[in-house]
């Protein structure tokens, strides 16, 4: 098994923006993680991949204080794992959750507020042009209110309002949960705009394991709580077994 | 007959504002909590009484006034944090059982601090008719006073960062969280606030109804049959549900049933709402597309 952590060890040091040591997280008394290591390379995508109920949703909760958990865990060399939701996001996690977290009785303008809201309001309100240049249709229903989005534009809204925080981590939950295929597409080439001017690091969770491949550099398969296997995107897709369970062919 | 009416009417808006305010209190812990807060009136009344301390320890009116909404509003939040916070996931029956409790412990409070003789409270108001003699002076002063905090509490939620936030927090606890809004202390807040609302109407209708331990259950009935029927999730309906009572009120008590069955029309608005449009007239439809 290789991991980041070993990568390139050598020629050139490499440094883990996040990292996960024996990570277990549980529900009430269902256990979810059995004791999972991970990282997230500074400025890197690493995409978490598995089944139904292999634990991706929880991995995300977890790094965001959202589920009880032991092990340890650290960004940038700082612990976080025994830290409260609202102060890991005020170090810079931000996370677009799992069925995208949109506040459907606000509007799309106070959704957006709300993603700056650890910032300064006049900064933040510089970067909301920014972000309609990424998303020009979150303009155009600036004023409105979010519940009436599509579904691709909510995952738009989800996706600004993580980004509105600054973030150097960016948790994605199923970006392409739901949608149809041609604004997955979109959606992703947006993605890989924003992390070259950002140079945020992302950890990607993805039932659909051809996208994630192609956008990750390292991947994680998750089986029933247990990392099962890990490395570089490009080696995960040569798998034989990964291509018949995950990928299709 | 028009000028019976009219005065009706009037004074339909004076105590309507009153429940309005408490509606509005009301709402906002419903928002929040999901669950009625029924020591709302009982805490409006115990803050009135914070109020007569003062008044009655030598300092002016508007002083006293403030100190009440002031200690109101530490109350609230205190409230929260020590009695509702550990009940956060609490099954629906606990939680009500806690709200009863807190009813009958505040109401006794009362009793046992301040005794259970009724009090006369003051108005700072000048005791003469106004506007040709429709509105007494401190009819339309506490309308007035209602109006500004009204004002005041929609300002605050629709245009500042706090008001969004606790609006956020009480619509989505998780996304609010992985915003970094602090949630807890935005339910906190909405409890005090909701206190120090509750405060301001107690003052406003002591010296109308004059001051004992019970004088608030009656109106948070008016309030809560306003709350319902403007739409018990919606601020804005509440409050005009809370004038609509009001003024059905002091209709219905001068021409329909009299003064004695007035609270039967609250119940009886109650019970309509309930059973026709239990989202009330203004109850939010949520859009949601997936």
């Amino acid at each position: 098994m290789r991991s980041p952590f070993t990568r390139r060890g050598g020629q050139e040091r490499v440094t883990n923006l996040l990292e996960a040591k024996g990570l277990h997280a549980a529900y009430g008394e269902t256990r979810v993680l059995h004791g999972i290591d991970f990282a997230v390379r500074q400025g890197g995508v690493t995409a978490l991949l598995g089944a139904n109920g292999a634990g991706k949703t929880t991995t995300l909760r977890a790094i965001c204080g959202l589920v009880r958990t032991t092990g340890t865990m650290t960004l940038d060399g700082k612990r976080i794992d025994a830290m409260a939701t609202e102060d890991i996001v005020r170090l810079g996690v931000a996370h677009v959750p799992e069925g995208r977290g949109t506040f459907m009785e606000l509007t799309v303008e106070e959704n957006m507020r709300l993603g700056a809201y650890t910032r300064p309001a006049r900064e933040a309100t510089a970067d909301f042009e920014h972000m309609f240049d990424y998303f020009p249709r979150l303009k155009e229903r600036y004023k409105q209110q979010a519940g009436t989005l599509s579904g691709g534009e909510q995952q738009m809204l989800a996706i600004v309002r993580a980004l509105l925080l600054r973030p150097r981590l960016l948790l994605l939950d199923e970006p392409s949960f739901g949608l149809a295929p041609l604004i997955v597409q979109e959606i992703f080439r947006i993605l890989a705009r924003i992390r070259q001017d950002a140079g945020v690091s992302i950890l990607l969770v993805e039932q659909n394991a051809a996208i994630a491949l192609e956008f990750a550099e390292d991947a994680y398969l998750l089986e029933t709580g247990r990392i099962v296997m890990a490395g570089s995107s490009a080696d995960i897709s040569k798998d034989e077994g990964v291509r018949r369970s995950y990928l299709g062919y | 007959m028009l000028a019976g009416v009219i005065h009706q009417i009037m004074s339909g808006i004076a105590t309507g504002g009153i429940y309005a305010s408490v509606a509005l209190a009301l709402v906002m812990i419903y928002q929040a909590t999901h669950h009625v807060n029924f020591a709302q009136g009982e805490m409006a009344t115990f803050s009135t009484y914070i109020a007569l301390t003062f008044i009655n320890a030598g300092f002016p009116y508007w002083i006293a006034f403030t100190a009440a909404v002031v200690v109101s509003f530490a109350i609230g939040v205190a409230i929260e944090r020590v009695l509702m916070r550990p009940l956060a996931n609490a099954p629906i029956l606990a939680s009500v059982g806690v709200f009863v409790g807190l009813l009958l412990i505040v109401n006794s409070l009362s009793g046992w601090f301040f005794d259970y003789t009724i009090k006369q409270f003051p108005t700072p108001f000048p005791d003469r008719p106004m506007l040709g003699g429709y509105l007494s002076g401190h009819e339309l002063g506490s309308t007035a006073v209602t109006l500004i905090v009204l004002l005041s509490v929609y300002l605050f939620f629709r245009h500042t960062r706090l008001g969004l936030a606790m609006r956020a927090a009480a619509f989505n606890a998780t996304s609010s969280r992985l915003v970094g809004v602090r949630v807890g202390w935005m339910l906190a807040l909405g409890w005090g606030l909701a206190a120090a609302i509750g405060a301001v109407a107690g003052c406003m209708v002591a010296p109308i109804v004059f001051l004992d331990p019970n004088m608030m259950s009656g109106i948070l009935l008016y309030a809560f049959a306003g709350a319902l029927l403007g739409g018990i999730d919606n601020p804005l309906g509440a409050v005009l549900g809370g004038f609509a009572v009001g003024i059905i009120e002091n209709l219905g008590g001068a021409y329909l049933v009299g003064t004695e069955l007035k609270l039967t029309l609250a119940l009886a608005i109650i019970v309509m709402v309930l059973t026709i449009k239990p989202t009330g007239l203004m109850g939010r439809k949520v859009y949601s597309r997936v």
